[in-house]
């Protein structure tokens, strides 16, 4: 052994230590550790409060009995159909009129540009003052909109937020379109001016104009976009706890929560952190799917959120 | 010849001007509707805010008596509810600048390490970024509260500056990975070649470079910070460690709610980040759309 190693003392060390370079990403000696000294905040914050929680709720969430009370009780039956509806409905309607928007904010004028930052005011007001507007002007006595009903058309407006689950869900999803849909249609508007304006020159020449122009040059340019786009939002979406929870707050009789709100009520207001991590567990088989396509979508596609 | 040109030019002329006016108008009739149903509830605040509390609690569409009495008992805390309101506010400063200055500072470390010094495995680290981005904050909520506790850290704003941080670093990385593409590698080379150590390099060379991302996505973070509810409330219960948001919605279901000051503090509250967001805009936008649409 030790014969062997005087003989070959050159050549193994060499090749020991250039497999190590190959390791360290061709870094030799002190800027390898200066290379791991940057990593490490990121890395200690990782795995301190991303990990850890995750294995922790995965952990606290385990038992299925849990999943067998959940899927018995009522409340998240209706549940699962509010953040079914909420995403369905709230993501694609929004995604569709801002898709519109983006193609109406490419006009020319002055005005439109005073427009669009006047359009944009939902998303730039945080989300809290806005909705706590929206949740007084929805009052059946004094809000807003009754009275604009009474004053115009001297009907009694009904009882938006307490007494009709459907009401309630709806003014959700219309609260939830009136603050996202500025920010979609903001990153609509750049994917549209992004697309080369020759294209579109050579496409009137070919007589695309309008419509036509439309379909034949934006949609298939935007298509990609707006897949990433819609994908993304559902998942944003899916994890929106302030809309339903300043607007209608779960209620007529618990019958508008979403799954990020039930989460947080079973977990706080009855104490059971099991119960809610199960509730927002049980959101996996569509998250999983989604994070997956959306990882390999924003790496090779570079589009930009 | 000039009478055929005027013969074939002249007819559709008409026409196509007065498909122009429609469409003008057409476009005026859309905007008329997008500044109605975007100013809606803006208008709503701002009238309530300016109404007593009769006024409040009537069908009036406008304040019979408009005045700013509201905001004056805001600022001067002249009403219980408010009487650590600039203690909260303060508390929601604090928490935004050490929330900027955290992921810049970590997500333009570790984005030097993968981007600039190519480490080994560093998309690794890039997944693990773009995974959590992916992850709704919300969903993570219950265990964070727990392991705040089992961190000692209950009641505490560091505890909500490590939450936003963590929510807001995967996106840093993100765009400081796309934006340092655009700063070529002869330039770390170079001053390699003339005896710079690594950290140097970060410092003189890669962090001005960076500046405009830095300007984007420190806004970002910021915004992100100050106008997060659902952690702010879960972990901040102490009157004196609670932000504006918290103490803002503790009243939204109470009997008797002051509307009007919560109006009116809700507007002090949303100019900051509103400021900001229009100041910041154009970096904003070009900071969330550099890249665009290649796919």
């Amino acid at each position: 052994m030790a014969s062997v190693s005087v003989i070959e003392t050159g050549r193994p060390t060499l090749g020991w230590r250039s497999r190590l370079r190959g390791l360290r990403g061709g870094l030799q000696g002190s800027e390898y550790a200066w290379a791991i000294a940057f990593c490490i905040p990121y890395v200690a914050v990782f795995f301190a409060f991303v990990v850890y929680p995750v294995l922790y709720g995965l952990w606290l969430g385990h038992k299925p009995s849990l999943y067998i009370e959940l899927f018995n009780d009522p409340i998240y039956q209706q549940t699962l159909v509010n953040t079914v509806l909420y995403l369905v409905i709230g993501v694609n309607v929004k995604m569709f009129f801002a898709l519109l928007l983006s193609g109406f904010f490419m006009r020319k004028g002055w005005w439109v540009k005073g427009l669009l930052m006047i359009y944009v005011l939902p998303w730039a007001i945080p989300a809290l003052p806005t909705f706590i507007s929206i949740h007084w002007m929805l009052n059946t006595q004094w809000g807003l909109v009754n009275n604009v009903l009474w004053d115009t058309f001297h009907v009694d407006g009904p009882g938006w937020l307490d007494t009709s689950r459907w009401l309630a869900l709806g003014s959700v999803i219309v609260t939830y379109i009136w603050k996202n849909m500025p920010f979609w249609t903001v990153i609509l508007l750049a994917g549209r001016m992004a697309i080369p304006q020759e294209l579109y020159e050579a496409a009137e020449v070919d007589g695309a104009t309008g419509i036509k122009r439309f379909v034949h040059v934006s949609l298939p340019l935007l298509a990609n976009l707006y897949l990433v786009c819609t994908l993304l939002s559902t998942i944003f979406t899916l994890g929106d706890f302030n809309t339903a929870y300043f607007i209608s707050g779960g209620g007529p009789a618990l019958s508008t929560h979403v799954l990020a709100t039930l989460g947080i009520r079973d977990a706080f207001e009855i104490a059971r952190p099991e119960l809610g991590v199960a509730a927002v567990l049980s959101a996996l088989p569509l998250m999983i799917p989604l994070v997956i396509t959306l990882m390999h979508k924003l790496r090779t596609s570079e589009v930009q959120l | 010849m000039t009478a055929v040109t005027a013969n074939t030019a002249s007819p559709p002329q008409p026409n196509y001007k007065r498909r122009k006016v429609l469409g003008e108008a057409a476009a005026l009739g859309v905007a008329l509707i997008l500044i109605i149903w975007t100013l809606a509830p803006i208008y709503n605040i701002v009238m309530v805010a300016l109404s007593s509390h009769n006024d409040v609690f009537s069908d009036r569409l406008w304040p019979a008596d408009p005045s700013a009495d509201s905001f004056w008992i805001v600022l001067t805390q002249g009403y219980w509810y408010l009487e650590y309101f600039w203690h909260q506010y303060a508390n929601s400063i604090y928490i935004g600048f050490w929330t900027v200055f955290l992921t810049l500072f970590i997500g333009s470390m570790v984005s030097y390490s993968i981007g600039r010094m190519r480490i080994r495995h560093g998309w690794l680290l890039t997944n693990a970024a773009l995974m959590t981005y992916l992850v709704p904050a919300s969903f993570l909520a219950i265990p964070f509260y727990r392991i705040m506790q089992s961190y000692g850290l209950g009641n505490n704003v560091w505890s909500i500056i490590a939450v936003e941080v963590t929510f807001a670093t995967p996106y840093a990385i993100f765009i400081f990975q796309q934006y340092g593409r655009s700063i070529p590698f002869e330039l770390d080379e170079a001053a390699r070649i003339d005896g710079a150590s690594p950290i140097q390099v970060y410092f003189r060379i890669y962090l001005p470079l960076m500046a405009p991302a830095l300007v984007a996505v420190g806004t970002y973070a910021l915004l992100l910070a100050w106008n997060e509810y659902l952690y702010q409330f879960l972990l901040l219960s102490n009157k004196r460690s609670m932000t504006v948001p918290v103490a803002l919605a503790q009243f939204l279901n109470s009997d008797e709610s002051p509307w009007n000051y919560m109006m009116a503090t809700a507007i002090v509250y949303a100019i900051p980040p509103v400021v900001i967001y229009y100041l910041f805009r154009g970096r904003m936008t070009a900071g969330l759309t550099m890249g665009g649409v290649k796919g």
